[in-house]
């Protein structure tokens, strides 16, 4: 078996009387995709946003590669190597692309508290910058406003900004999320490519998306883990097919 | 992010070459008046670097504008002989404490709480100044002289001068307009320029965006003491109505006017505002009525202020001369 990567121990986060996250005791392996599905409401983003540091937990721990980062604040869990993509595309409109892949690359330096060279004769950042735009597809578009995108080269963006940073566990909120068919194609072979090379957690509605990327599944109902496994083994899961299939069901209904 | 075109630094030189010419045709009084307008551009470009590039609206940077001219009076005033490096670096840094100090508990919040916090600060702070019977009180503080800039006993500035200090005020603009496009150019202006847009995913990016702004905080609250120090040095006399909440909200006024996020726009906010103030109550005593409509024609027809206009004008140019290439 290999190596842990990212492991949560009864990871709890109330909203007063609400359980968005609920004695949740998760193991991700390194090199895997281990996607996390879920009905809506079933607190999956809370349970990305306590990984990323957006929140904090009520109780229970976080360990990344053997430490403890349980407080730890967004920037910090950026810098030790977590990146994030977000559901509700999170860019800066007004910047081009290159711009906001500059953000992500620049985080590399030590500090960016340096206040007299250029940054662009950064060459480095350049490079990580160039690279991410690359990987996602936006070379041609580098100079282009990204509020001024399709709504789907927004999202590549998303994922390119974060790829920016060089992560080496990716934590992806929805990455298909609004997409139409085509896009959705484009960014799942993204994230096929990227799964060879990188851990990812994956946040998906896109069914087809997840049985074809994951190696490992989590279902979650209500803020619980229901049941971890294969793909197979969720897919013909009587439990999981009762709260997330059927669950759909009564949506169509 | 903070672009200045060909177009753009042509005119800023052609506005420099007017400043420097000035003093040669503009009598004493407006010399006068022209060096107070860019020890005021100082402060207003100051602000800038909070409101325009780091996104903190700042109800009260008049406050450091107060705390520079105080310093130097109180500290100084009553020398024979003052020590310009002296002077100036004691008071530049305590100014600096000053922001640190209020930056610190300022950035915690955001938005309209940021706004009360600086404005109860920069209030608590006029007050101190106003009720305080050893500084001089509600009737402010005096100085004796000017202080005197030499190196190894050779004068190299004459601050008695109109002229010498004219000079004197106009290099520190440049210098301050250079030193801010350097950091705004340099890898801390772009995560700045970013916090501005988006802070939730700059931070998701690995900065810690509260130490980013505070920084800012502390660099504007600092130029700000240095536009408070050349204003005592300049005018001798000091009253807390410089800390006060209408100064900075005048200060806002300038930024907003000339067109925030540029550098250049606050400078020539300030000169509009000031020479306004200056010539038309000439005309009309109701000339408070007419600013106000300035104003609002400004903010409703020109968005992004006077400094968008050049700019805008500027592109025109730029397209044409692209297009007259092809042609």
């Amino acid at each position: 078996m290999s190596e842990i990567i990212l492991r949560t121990e009864h990871l709890c986060k109330n909203f007063g009387g609400l359980k968005a996250t609920d004695d949740v005791s998760l193991e991700f392996e390194r090199g895997k995709v281990h996607a996390i599905l879920g009905p809506n409401g079933a607190g999956k983003t809370t349970l990305i946003n306590l990984l990323s540091g957006e929140l904090l937990p009520s109780s229970g721990r976080i360990q990344f590669k053997g430490y403890d980062i349980t407080d730890a604040r967004p920037e910090k869990v950026s810098r030790i190597g977590i990146g994030r993509s977000f559901q509700k595309t999170n860019i800066l409109p007004g910047f081009s692309c290159l711009q906001n892949c500059w953000i992500g690359a620049q985080s590399c330096l030590i500090t960016s508290m340096r206040f007299f060279r250029p940054a662009k004769h950064l060459r480095m950042v350049h490079r990580r910058a160039d690279h991410a735009l690359q990987l996602c597809g936006l070379s041609s578009k580098r100079n282009q406003i990204a509020g001024t995108m399709s709504y789907g080269e927004q999202r590549q963006l998303e994922i390119a900004m974060m790829l920016a940073t060089e992560p080496e566990l990716l934590l992806l909120d929805e990455p298909l999320a609004g997409m139409g068919t085509e896009e959705s194609q484009q960014v799942t072979a993204l994230l096929k490519e990227l799964a060879k090379e990188q851990t990812l957690i994956l946040i998906e509605h896109d069914m087809d998306a997840v049985f074809s990327l994951a190696d490992r599944i989590t279902v979650m109902v209500d803020g619980a883990e229901l049941e971890t496994g294969s793909v197979d083994q969720i897919r013909n899961s009587q439990a999981v097919q009762d709260a997330y299939l059927g669950h759909d069901e009564e949506e169509a209904a | 992010m903070h672009i200045v075109t060909r177009p753009i630094v042509i005119f800023l030189c052609l506005c420099l070459v007017l400043l420097l010419l000035f003093p040669m045709v503009g009598g004493p009084f407006y010399t006068g008046l022209v060096t107070k307008i860019m020890i005021l551009s100082i402060f207003t470009i100051s602000l800038d670097l909070l409101i325009g590039f780091t996104g903190l609206v700042s109800f009260g940077h008049a406050a450091f504008f107060g705390i520079g001219a105080y310093l130097l009076a109180i500290l100084f005033g009553d020398l024979e002989h003052i020590n310009y490096w002296w002077s100036l670096t004691l008071t530049l840094s305590m100014t600096g404490l000053a922001a640190l100090l209020v930056g610190w508990l300022c950035i915690r919040t955001s938005g309209i709480y940021f706004i009360m916090l600086t404005l109860a600060f920069a209030q608590m702070f006029f007050y101190f100044f106003f009720e305080s019977p050893h500084f001089g009180g509600d009737d402010g503080i005096f100085m004796m002289n000017k202080p005197e800039i030499t190196l190894a006993t050779r004068q190299l500035v004459d601050l008695d001068n109109e002229h010498d200090f004219y000079y004197f005020v106009l290099a520190w603009l440049v210098g301050v307009y250079l030193f801010l496009s350097m950091i705004l150019r340099a890898p801390f202006g772009h995560v700045l320029i970013a916090i501005k847009a988006n802070e939730q995913r700059v931070r998701a990016l690995g900065y810690s965006t509260p130490h980013y702004k505070l920084v800012s905080f502390v660099i504007a609250g600092t130029i700000a003491g240095l536009a408070g120090f050349l204003e005592a040095a300049h005018t001798s006399f000091i009253t807390p109505a410089y800390l006060g909440w209408h100064e900075s909200g005048m200060a806002i006024m300038m930024v907003i006017l000339g067109g925030m996020g540029t550098l250049f726009g606050p400078v020539i906010g300030t000169f509009i505002v000031v020479l306004l103030q200056d010539f038309l109550p000439n005309f009309t005593e109701h000339w408070k009525l007419i600013m106000g409509a300035i104003i609002i024609f400004v903010v409703l027809f020109l968005p992004n202020g006077i400094a968008g206009l050049i700019y805008s004008i500027s592109n025109r140019f730029s397209s044409k001369e692209n297009s007259g290439r092809e042609g």
